[in-house]
C-alpha cells in the first residue's frame, strides 16, 4: 500500500478501489429497497394506467367524477388538517415545558413522551376503544361526577378517530421540535429582555423565529402520516369514516380492483411527495431525520 | 434558566397544559394494565375484582401462542439482518463522498415517506406473483426494508459525531481497513449501532398494516392477530397482550435512553 501510495497513479488506484468498496457496502440497503419499495410501488403506478393491456385514464376520471370519491378526499384533508393544527397547538407547550425544564426533569417528560411513541399502534388504539366506549372509562367518570347524564358518543365516529389520531401525532410534534428547541442558545432570549423587550415579546420575535425549522419539519412529518393514516379511522371511525388508505384495502380486499387501489395510492403518494417537497424548499427540514429517537 | 424570562404566573399555565398533554399521551397507554388483571369480561375501571384469568386465557391459547412466537421470529430475524446491512450502509454513505449523496440518503428515509397502505398492497401484489406471501422470509424481508431508515439514521448520527482520524490513523500504521473499522471504529459507534438495532426490533414487533397484507393463517403476527381480534370484539385478552406490548415499550424507551446517555457525557 504504502509504495503504491508514492506515485499519483497508484494513489488514484488505490482511491477508485476503495470508492467502489464503499459503493459496495451501501449496495445492499438499495438492493433491498429497490426491491421491496421501488419495484412495486413502480408496478403499482403502471397498473393504475393499463387496464387489460390497454392505456387508460379511467380509474383517475373517476376519482374526478364519483361523487364517493370526493367524499374520501374531503374526510381524508379535514383530518388531516385539523389533527395537524391540534397537534401543533398541544404539542408546542410540550416541546417548549421539556426544553426549559432542568435536565433531569427533562428527561423524565421525555421519556413519558417516548414511552406512547413506542408502543405498538393497535394496543393504543384498543385502549381508546375501552376508553372511550358507549360504558367506557370516560363516560363512566363523567356520570359518577355528575358532569353529564347520559353517555356521550365519544367513539366510532369522527371525534374518536381525531382523538386516537391525535395521540399517535403528538410526539411526532414533539421530538423534532424539542430537538430543535434544545439547541436554541438562550442568550438571545436574555438579550432581548436585558434590551426591554417584554417576555412575550421575547417570545414571539426571539424565541419562536428561532423554533421555526423544527416546527416545519414536525408538522410535515404529522401532516402527511396523517393523509396515510387505516388503523386508527378503521376502528375508531366505527364506519362513518372513510380515508383514503381505507378506500385503498377496500378495493384490493373486497373488489380485488388492483387499478382502483393503485390509482389511489398513486395520488397519496404524489400529494404526500408534492407537499414534503414544497415544505423543503420553504424551511430546512434536516431535523426530519432526526425523527425516530436518535 | 429561564427564570428571568417566564414569568411564574405563565410559567405555570404552561405547567398545566403540558402535564395534561403529557397525561392525555400516558394515561392510555397505562391504563390497559389494570384492566388486563380484571375479574370480569366488563372493562371497568377501576376493577372490582383482581384475577389472572385474561393472561391463563392467553397463554392457553395456541394461536397467541403462535402469533407471538412468529412475531418474535420475524422481529429477531429482521434485526439480525437490518442492523449489518443499515450499518454497512451508514458507513459507506458517511465516508463514500459520492456525486449522489445527498439523494441516496433521502431515498433511504423513502419507507418513511411512502404512504405504508400503498408499500403494503405493492409488496402483496409482487410476492403473490413471486409465492412470498405467508412465508417467513418475505415478512422478513419486508420488515427489514421498514426498518432501514431507523438503523440508518441513527448509526448515521453516531458516525457524524465520531471522528474518523482515529480509524485512518490505525490504517497509516498499517493495520488493514476490516481490521481498523472493526477494532478502531465500530466499538465506539456501538452504542448508536445497538440503538438502530432495538429500533428495528421494535418496529417489526409492531407493524400492522404490511403484515396484515403478507400475512395470515399459521404465519399471522401478533399485530396480525390483534388485527382480527379487536374487529370481532373488545375482549379483555386484548388487554393481557397489550400490558405484555406495554412493559415491552417501557424497556425499549428506557434501553434507548441509556445507549444514549454515555454519548452525551462525550
Amino acid at each position: 500500500m504504502i509504495s503504491a501510495g508514492l506515485n499519483a497513479a497508484g494513489i488514484r488506484a488505490d482511491e477508485l478501489r476503495e470508492r467502489s468498496i464503499l459503493a459496495g457496502l451501501t449496495s445492499p440497503s438499495f438492493v433491498i429497497l429497490g426491491l421491496l419499495l421501488f419495484i412495486p410501488v413502480g408496478w403499482l403506478f403502471w397498473l393504475s394506467f393499463i387496464e387489460q393491456d390497454v392505456f387508460t385514464l379511467e380509474n383517475y376520471a373517476r376519482m374526478v367524477t364519483e361523487p364517493a370519491y370526493r367524499s374520501i378526499f374531503m374526510t381524508t384533508f379535514q383530518l388531516s388538517v385539523l389533527v395537524t393544527v391540534l397537534s401543533v397547538l398541544l404539542g408546542y407547550p410540550v416541546a417548549y415545558m421539556i426544553a426549559m425544564l432542568p435536565p433531569r426533569a427533562a428527561s423524565i417528560c421525555l421519556t413519558l413522551v417516548l414511552i406512547p411513541f413506542w408502543t405498538a399502534l393497535l394496543v393504543r388504539t384498543y385502549a381508546w376503544l375501552v376508553l372511550l366506549q358507549r360504558r367506557g372509562v370516560v363516560n363512566t367518570l363523567l356520570m359518577d361526577w355528575g358532569i353529564i347524564e347520559e353517555p356521550l358518543q365519544l367513539v366510532h365516529n369522527f371525534t374518536g378517530t381525531v382523538i386516537g389520531m391525535l395521540h399517535i401525532m403528538i410526539p411526532f410534534l414533539v421530538l423534532p421540535l424539542y430537538a430543535n428547541m434544545r439547541a436554541i442558545d438562550r442568550d438571545y432570549t436574555r438579550a432581548a429582555a436585558s434590551l426591554g423587550a417584554s417576555p412575550p415579546t421575547a417570545f414571539w420575535k426571539v424565541y419562536l423565529p428561532l423554533s421555526i425549522p423544527g416546527l416545519a419539519a414536525g408538522t410535515v412529518m404529522v401532516f402527511i402520516i396523517c393523509l396515510g393514516f387505516y388503523i386508527t379511522p378503521q376502528f375508531l371511525g366505527g364506519g362513518r369514516v372513510t380515508t383514503l388508505s381505507m378506500k385503498i384495502q377496500q378495493n384490493v380486499a373486497t373488489y380485488f380492483n388492483w387499478g382502483a387501489a393503485s390509482s389511489l395510492g398513486v395520488v397519496l403518494f404524489v400529494v404526500t411527495i408534492l407537499i414534503f417537497w414544497g415544505f423543503s424548499r420553504l424551511f430546512p427540514l434536516r431535523r426530519l431525520t432526526e425523527v425516530g429517537g436518535s | 434558566m429561564t427564570e428571568d424570562f417566564v414569568p411564574a404566573r405563565s410559567r405555570l399555565w404552561l405547567y398545566a397544559l403540558s402535564g395534561l398533554v403529557i397525561a392525555f399521551l400516558v394515561v392510555p397507554v397505562l391504563i390497559v394494565i389494570p384492566l388486563s388483571f380484571s375479574s370480569s369480561t366488563l372493562l371497568e375501571f377501576p376493577p372490582r375484582a383482581y384475577s389472572l384469568r385474561w393472561y391463563t386465557a392467553l397463554f392457553g391459547s395456541i394461536e397467541w401462542r403462535d402469533a407471538a412466537w412468529m412475531s418474535l421470529k420475524v422481529a429477531v430475524l429482521t434485526t439480525i439482518v437490518a442492523t449489518p446491512v443499515g450499518t454497512a450502509a451508514a458507513y459507506g454513505l458517511h465516508l463514500g463522498g459520492f456525486r449522489a449523496t445527498g439523494i441516496l440518503r433521502m431515498l433511504i428515509l423513502a419507507p418513511l415517506l411512502v404512504p405504508v397502505i400503498l408499500t403494503a398492497v405493492g409488496i402483496f401484489y409482487v410476492y403473490a406473483l413471486l409465492g412470498l406471501n405467508n412465508t417467513l422470509i418475505g415478512l422478513v424481508l419486508a420488515h427489514t426494508m421498514l426498518a432501514l431508515p431507523f438503523v440508518v439514521v441513527s448509526i448515521s448520527a453516531g458516525l457524524r459525531s465520531y471522528d474518523m482520524a482515529q480509524e485512518r490513523v490505525a490504517r497509516s500504521l498499517g493495520a488493514p481497513w476490516l481490521r481498523a473499522c472493526w477494532s478502531i471504529t465500530l466499538p465506539q459507534i456501538r452504542l448508536p449501532v445497538l440503538s438502530g438495532a432495538l429500533l428495528a426490533f421494535i418496529s417489526s414487533f409492531d407493524e400492522v398494516i404490511v403484515s396484515f397484507f403478507i400475512s395470515g393463517g399459521e404465519y399471522s403476527t401478533l399485530p396480525r392477530r390483534m388485527f382480527n381480534a379487536l374487529r370481532d370484539q373488545i375482549e379483555p385478552t386484548i388487554a393481557a397482550i397489550s400490558t405484555i406490548l406495554v412493559v415491552l415499550s417501557v424497556a425499549t424507551v428506557a434501553a434507548l435512553e441509556m445507549t444514549r446517555r454515555p454519548a452525551r457525557r462525550d
